[in-house]
């Protein structure tokens, strides 16, 4: 059995322009990135018949199909637990076409976390479980729960605030050189991340994504027709889920071993269903909602071990021409944060040679969901 | 900034798994849910309705002696909810307790029961130090809090 390795790829990619606040509605957003992504594969919107999305989108797959003049679905899925779903929403896409449930899918995110409300804010409605063993102790807002691991991480492993600015500090300078990036042309230094506030020590304003407006969606069809799409193809060569055995979502305190995530199971599956190993992989796209997530996926993903992710940000590791250069267009920390979906773009532009910071010859890419929430993942070949 | 007296902090909206917990710090115990099958007796935290272990239904809620240390902690500072704002910066600490290290509950170190939130300065919050759950109540709910041991 072949399975879903290199079955499908994703031919199309478009995107809105990202800005802290756009006049546009997420429905509008959304269909304003789809209608991109299919002309950039050249494939008319009545041909789309599979969607994909996850949680937290605002815009549903009615009000897409019927607004971008869709034909007949017969497919349509909605991955779970936010970011972490992400990468799933491509997986599910390819499971389709590659078992004939489909033919064009297209997965879309759309936001507007810049001008919006902020889910954390909400009081009126807590989950009950693990809200009220956590919130009424003041542990309110995704950072506070993620320094908390963030904390626990630099006491078991030695790693330093210099290691988080390691990975700040890579993206930011992929940003500088991505027009359509948040943070183009606005350098970080040193002394600009070790002197900004804290948000919830021991994370500070950089280890931080940015809350952005925008979308972006992308296209899937099978191998074969991808060889008649106007763009190269970018194979999906594998791709995995990840909820581990007793995790507890980002507040994963309560499992035996809260610094092993989601990707650690996620890695799993992808490498024993991929061709290559995590030494052949060029370049990778890495969920950075926060900082401190870079070092524990590293480890995940087995690019080093258990304990060495943060130093394996030194000596410029991550940067072009190290030696895993990561979020090459700026990632959730300097280009958009809009759920991770700029990193699957990313990945494709890379593997197309198109990047703005573009990783030479590179012919693998990693890219990551939400981690420190059920995950998911893709590795992409060209 | 408001005055803290005036803005309520968030209270736990427990469900059905959890609200023996609170009616138990509601009389100053901290118990945790443990397996009731006679071979298994696996604590287990947050509570759930079915041992992971051995698929038992039946579970008790044992006490535990409110001791444990500091596995780690968090100091957040604004933006923040109002009536934690007004406390900001505060600690959140995640406490392992002494009986079940792998059992651990989010909280706050404070210099007493019902002292605010920020009464401990950061400086001398420290992972494993020793730690010791006390009850305080906010807005008609008691929630554990947690002293050091060795003040």
């Amino acid at each position: 059995m072949t399975g879903l390795k290199d079955a499908t790829a994703i031919v199309g990619i478009g995107q809105t322009a990202f800005a802290k606040q756009l006049p546009e509605s997420e429905k509008t957003l959304a269909c304003r990135a789809i209608i991109a992504a299919l002309d950039d594969a050249g494939i008319a919107p009545s041909e789309v018949d599979a969607f994909a999305s996850y949680t937290m989108e605002e815009t549903d797959e009615v009000e897409v199909a019927k607004s971008i003049g869709a034909g007949d679905v017969t497919y349509f899925s909605k991955a779970g637990y936010g970011g972490g779903g992400s990468c799933a929403t491509v997986a599910h896409l390819a499971s389709a076409i590659a078992t004939g449930q489909a033919t064009v899918g297209v997965a879309w995110r759309s936001r507007k976390r810049g001008s919006g409300p902020r889910p954390w804010k909400n009081t009126a409605v807590q989950l009950p479980t693990p809200a009220q063993w956590t919130r009424p102790f003041g542990l309110l807002r995704p950072a506070d729960e993620i320094g908390m691991l963030a904390r626990r991480y630099m006491h078991e492993y030695g790693a330093t605030r210099d290691h988080l600015f390691n990975v700040a500090l890579a993206c930011r300078n992929r940003a500088n050189q991505n027009p359509a990036a948040i943070m183009y042309e606005r350098p970080l230094t040193r002394e600009m991340y070790m002197s900004s506030r804290w948000i919830s020590e021991p994370l500070c304003l950089f280890d931080n994504c940015l809350e952005t407006d925008g979308a972006l969606a992308c296209v899937v069809v099978s191998a074969e027709r991808a060889r008649d799409c106007r763009q190269k193809p970018v194979y999906v060569h594998a791709a995995a889920q990840g909820l581990p055995a007793q995790h507890h979502g980002m507040v994963n305190y309560w499992n035996d071993d809260p610094l092993t995530g989601p990707a650690w199971t996620a890695a799993r599956h992808l490498w024993k269903h991929s061709d290559v190993t995590p030494e052949d992989v060029d370049v990778a796209q890495i969920y950075d909602a926060f900082t401190p997530l870079i070092p524990l996926s590293l480890e995940g993903y087995g690019f080093c071990g258990r304990g060495e992710g943060a130093s394996f940000t030194e000596g410029g590791a991550l940067e072009i021409g190290g030696r895993l250069p990561i979020n090459t267009g700026g990632g959730g920390l300097s280009e958009a944060y809009v759920h991770g979906f700029n990193l699957i773009n990313e990945g494709v532009k890379q593997l197309r040679g198109v990047g703005t910071a573009q990783v030479p010859d590179a012919r693998t890419c990693l890219v990551t969901a939400g981690e420190g929430v059920p995950t998911s993942a893709l590795l992409l070949t060209s | 900034m408001a005055d803290p007296t005036d803005q309520a902090l968030l209270t736990p909206v427990p469900d059905d798994d959890g609200a023996p917990f609170w009616e138990y710090t509601a009389r100053h115990e901290l118990r945790v849910q443990a397996c009731a099958a006679p071979d298994c007796g696996e604590l287990r935290f947050p509570p759930r309705p079915c041992c992971p272990h051995c698929r038992s239904f039946d579970s008790t809620w044992r006490r535990m002696s409110g001791r444990g240390r500091i596995w780690s902690y968090v100091v957040p500072h604004p933006p923040l909810l109002p009536a934690y704002a007004a406390q900001a910066p505060y600690n959140a600490i995640v406490v392992e307790l002494a009986e079940a290290p792998r059992i651990r509950l989010v909280g706050n170190l404070v210099s007493s029961a019902d002292a605010r939130l920020d009464s401990v300065d950061p400086d001398r919050i420290r992972i494993g130090a020793r730690v010791q759950a006390v009850f305080t109540e906010t807005g008609g709910v008691r929630v554990p809090r947690w002293v050091l041991e060795r003040p």
